[in-house]
């Protein structure tokens, strides 16, 4: 293989590796501050697709103004899915909101397609890019979609706002506290159950968010979570269970290194990753950004 | 009183003649059985619609043959595409419902284990939607029977199609299991045989996937006459939104299609396919009486068939027409009924069951996609190019691996 179609691949691969970063921050974000291990992730991912999709066919909106709702409506979800569900196991047993998680993603896939076969009479339904970042723009080295180009730009603004907010600002501090030690959080007057339906409202919101900006690149329909968010808990894993910095950076160099990978030899490109996985554990087991149990 | 019992006996005899002479069901009844995905990706193109047409074949018999009137019933059952709940199911409902016979079976590995579990259990299996020529070559049996298509056909058609339209060089990818990599030996064979050569080997892909880009853009840097993709169902959808985005059209890189359902093309619309050339037993709007028959589908089911579908309902019938023949549901009757016939239906055309490897031979068209602007109807997809007589359509016997 030559250089040249080795930095395409290096260049394609931050595509893929945005939607991991963007999915791996919601789930770092929702573990690090409430310890709930979110099965979920990969249907609100899909959820945040087919919203975006379902908006075009029933309200007719395009893609703009779907970028910001669909988002809101998964973010919405996410409240009601704390407050009702999540918010009754805390204190339980990890295994519990585990299985809940699982079983709610089930449910989603099956109802979602149920809706899209009745409703829509498709099992997997078309979206294209918008108008102004559709076709492909010569970058000298490759042609590429510009869809793609701005996918990569808006995960890193995303991604960096995100990092910003949770370890530079006030917010972010109420945050960690209200976690770190609800008791004394609560006793200086913060409404700590408030912050954390935020966050995990927030964490969905993310996930929303990488939906809609799949759908004009994959095609929606119910079980497209299922494969990613394997993939997604793995980079989670590699880059530090929690650690903000290391789902973003982890999940662009996964995203990367699975482009090289199936350009140099197909059949390893899905499995690189846990042989990653697998490599990273046995030399630091908290991951690469996160810290050892008992120094948090 | 002689005469009286003689003529008693005689009377009754004549009354039974009938229903004797028109059949014997070893239970009194004859069952289909559809083994099809009613939940996973192949339940639009095959699954309910498949069950809908194997009913509908049902009705058609019985209605022009009297004397079968409220003898055959339908049961659909999900196999899930999986090989081990294909092989439980097929044997669930032979031993425990009775069925006589099996029909549709989409995915090449589960269509495989439920025919040999027919095999054991001496049950008819007609393979309507599963693709592998395996099924009538290494795992061919006296029971098993492959409609409508197979790998070869798809390969020899288009490839064959594609090539000789120009598309001198290829580049293929496939999805890494059964029936991908038996799809692309043959698509390759078929490529070079018409003279057309491959511009880079052949990439395995990870099945399913959902991101192609990798291959794509080694497409952009190889640059073939053709982009070749084997895969099928979703993954194929996903192939062709991004060999769209990636512009490969605009860039002079054909696609080349290995296999074609209508429920993909519903899914991405027509014009992400337009141009692209593909192999098929049938479709809807292919003349008057393949109309008609998609008209009363249509009416009762509320979606136009596939060809599956319709491949399913005529296969049910072709079965029930033999048990008609042979006067009895026995299996060894019914295959002897089946072997060497011929026969022309709304959806098979110019049909012969070969009885050395029971491949039904049928003429099958090469079609290609018209763009949204060119369809007349909702559902107007296809332009056909050409017809390949069922003769050259299929494996010529001299390849042919079966020992029955």
């Amino acid at each position: 293989m030559n250089t040249q179609l080795l930095l395409i691949q290096v260049f394609n691969g931050l595509v893929n590796g945005a939607f991991y970063a963007l999915l791996s921050l919601g789930l770092a974000v929702i573990f690090g501050m409430l310890r709930i291990v979110n099965f979920m992730h990969g249907a609100l991912y899909m959820l945040g697709a087919f919203a975006a999709f379902a908006l075009g066919q029933l309200l007719g909106l395009g893609f703009w103004p779907s970028l910001i709702l669909a988002p809101l409506l998964v973010g919405l979800l996410g409240v009601v899915l704390e407050r009702g569900l999540l918010s009754r196991l805390y204190g339980l047993e990890p295994s519990y909101n585990l299985l809940l998680t699982f079983g709610l993603t089930l449910l989603t896939q099956d109802l979602v397609k149920q809706v899209m076969l009745s409703r829509f009479a498709v099992s997997s339904a078309p979206y294209s890019p918008p108008e102004v970042l559709s076709g492909v723009v010569n970058l000298g080295f490759v042609v590429f979609p510009k869809y793609r180009l701005f996918v990569i730009a808006l995960s890193l603004v995303v991604c960096l706002v995100t990092w910003f907010v949770i370890e530079k600002t006030r917010v972010g501090a109420i945050i960690r506290a209200s976690t770190e030690n609800p008791v004394v959080t609560r006793a200086f007057g913060i409404n700590v159950s408030g912050w954390v339906t935020g966050v995990f409202a927030v964490g969905a919101a993310l996930a929303g968010l990488a939906g809609v900006l799949a759908a004009p690149i994959y095609s929606v329909e119910p079980y497209m979570g299922a494969e990613l968010i394997i993939t997604t808990f793995a980079v989670v894993v590699i880059g530090g269970m929690g650690s903000i910095l290391g789902s973003v950076v982890t999940g662009f160099a996964v995203g990367v290194l699975a482009a090289v990978g199936a350009a140099v030899y197909p059949p390893i490109a899905n499995t690189l990753v846990f042989i990653l996985m697998a490599l990273v554990l046995l030399v630091r087991p908290s991951g690469l950004f996160g810290l050892p149990e008992g120094a948090r | 009183m002689n005469k009286t019992r003689t003529a008693i006996l005689a009377l009754t005899a004549l009354l039974l003649a009938p229903a004797a002479s028109a059949q014997s069901l070893s239970d009194g009844s004859i069952k289909v059985g559809v083994l099809t995905d009613l939940s996973g990706v192949y339940s639009e193109l095959s699954g309910q619609g498949s069950v809908k047409a194997a009913q509908m074949a049902a009705e058609d018999f019985m209605k022009a043959n009297r004397a079968y009137a409220g003898k055959v019933s339908v049961i659909g059952v999900d196999h899930q595409n999986k090989a081990d709940v294909a092989g439980n199911k097929a044997a669930e409902m032979i031993d425990r419902q009775n069925v006589d016979m099996l029909v549709d079976m989409p995915t090449s590995s589960a269509a495989l284990a439920a025919t040999e579990v027919a095999r054991q259990k001496k049950t008819v299996a007609m393979v309507v939607t599963g693709a592998t020529t395996a099924l009538t070559n290494e795992k061919c049996n006296k029971y098993t029977f492959h409609y409508a298509y197979d790998n070869y056909m798809l390969a020899n058609g288009t490839g064959t199609a594609v090539t000789k339209r120009g598309g001198s060089s290829w580049y293929i990818i496939y999805p890494n299991y059964a029936f991908g990599q038996d799809l692309n030996r043959q698509m390759v064979s078929a490529v070079q045989e018409n003279g057309g050569k491959l511009a880079a080997p052949s990439d395995a892909t990870p099945f399913p996937n959902t991101d192609f880009s990798s291959y794509l853009l080694k497409a952009q840097s190889v640059r073939p006459k053709i982009f070749g993709t084997m895969q099928a169902g979703n993954d194929l959808v996903n192939v062709v939104k991004q060999y769209n985005e990636f512009g490969l059209k605009k860039q002079g890189i054909g696609l080349g299609i290995g296999l074609l359902f209508e429920t993909d093309v519903a899914a991405l619309g027509q014009d992400a396919f337009a141009g692209a050339i593909a192999t098929v037993p049938w479709f809807w709007n292919f003349d008057a009486r393949s109309r008609q028959w998609a008209g009363r589908f249509e009416k009762t089911f509320g979606k136009k068939p596939t060809w599956a579908q319709a491949g399913v309902y005529s296969a049910t019938l072709q079965y029930l027409n033999a048990v008609a023949r042979a006067r009895s549901d026995n299996s060894d009757a019914v295959v002897r009924a089946l072997e060497g016939h011929s026969f022309d239906d709304f959806f098979a055309r110019n049909a012969t069951i070969r009885p050395q490897d029971h491949r039904v031979l049928l003429d099958v068209q090469v079609v290609q996609v018209k763009g949204k602007s060119e369809s007349k109807e909702a559902g107007d997809i296809y332009k056909r190019l050409n017809t390949i007589p069922a003769a050259k359509a299929f494996m010529p016997l001299s390849e042919n691996k079966c020992r029955m």
